[in-house]
């Protein structure tokens, strides 16, 4: 249990640094430049590879 | 009962942007900067957060970026907290297949060797959400979100349904591409009806996440080994076939905790917790140690 707790706590601490990093790289700016634009794949506007 | 509320909920709120299901346009404010934890296409009209893993292909597909610390720091998190509670109790396409599964029909029990189908959700993370956006991309050194493109029904169903009939003239080219995502659609759909979430059994890359994460996740479900007499009416209750007194941490299970009340003699419990009740004998921690 002791490992399980640990584990959990340090996946925690990881990610919440993983997610200031991406902060700091402006990642958010390319998830929501894509999040606020109608995504034409998603909808199934375009074309098939073959 | 509990559990259709939180779902519904969620959902609703989570989708709550109606000018856009009006209009057929998409929110566009600053909540988009942060992902929701359950599979929400964020192009659905509706939609006030972002997709994880639309958001984990927009950032590895970038000319920019080739791996998303943000994206998968937030689905870490989520995963390190709850695992695949969330695709119990706050995913809007998980409520979705399970109304569908309440139409009146045969219900086929996925179980034995059709369990391996699972393994498709790999392939659906490492070639189509990482390898396709990551390796295949264009002149300018862009990928295209391949399980958004090739795949994902949630899109179909939430985003292009409700914006080609809010303004069917704004989307009137569709083609192949469309009719490839919406015969998948129809597939799940229907599939559904007879299948209990055969999208998160055997599609959904971010439930093969949360999967991983139910082994170390703050919130467990907890067999009192000094109770369980192995009867088996659990799994019989489980629509997902999980042999619970085995695994209380199975990658497969979605936490959505109707194996509690069927068992006799109360051994299951769920919840955030380190330490074992006095009266559990220990249990949670003598489970995790086999």
């Amino acid at each position: 249990m002791f490992h399980r707790k640990a584990a959990s706590i340090a996946v925690i601490i990881i990610a919440i640094a993983m997610v200031v990093f991406g902060i700091y790289r402006t990642e958010v700016s390319d998830v929501f430049n894509k999040a606020i634009r109608i995504c034409l794949e998603c909808i199934g506007i375009g074309w098939l590879p073959w | 009962m509990v559990r259709k509320i939180v779902q519904s909920l969620t959902a609703v709120v989570s989708n709550s942007y109606i000018t856009g299901f009006l209009k057929g346009t998409i929110y566009q404010g600053k909540l988009k900067n942060v992902c929701v934890p359950g599979l929400n296409c964020y192009s659905c009209p509706g939609a006030l957060g972002s997709c994880p893993i639309g958001s984990l292909q927009a950032v590895i597909g970038s000319a920019k970026y080739r791996f998303s610390f943000y994206v998968t720091g937030l689905i870490l998190l989520f995963g390190g907290f709850l695992g695949r509670w969330i695709c119990g109790w706050i995913c809007p396409f998980g409520l979705l297949q399970e109304l569908l599964h309440k139409v009146p029909g045969k219900k086929i029990r996925i179980s034995g060797n059709w369990k391996k189908l699972s393994w498709i959700r790999y392939i659906m993370l490492f070639v189509f959400v990482i390898g396709l956006p990551l390796f295949v991309v264009n002149i300018a050194g862009y990928g295209s979100p391949a399980f958004c493109k090739y795949v994902c029904p949630a899109g179909t169903i939430e985003a292009a349904l409700p914006l080609i009939l809010a303004a069917p003239d704004q989307f009137g080219s569709l083609g192949g591409l469309f009719i490839l995502k919406a015969s998948i659609a129809a597939v799940v759909v229907i599939a559904s009806i007879f299948i209990y979430r055969p999208f998160c059994t055997m599609l959904c890359p971010l439930g093969l996440i949360y999967g991983w994460m139910n082994k170390i996740s703050m919130y467990q479900m907890q067999v009192d080994k000094d109770k369980c007499i192995e009867c088996g009416k659990c799994r019989v209750a489980c629509k997902l076939d999980i042999e619970i007194y085995k695994n209380p941490t199975s990658m497969e299970c979605i936490r959505c905790g109707e194996c509690k009340p069927v068992c006799p003699t109360n051994a299951i419990s769920s919840g955030i917790k380190f330490r074992t009740k006095a009266e559990g004998a220990a249990s949670f921690t003598e489970i995790e140690g086999k």
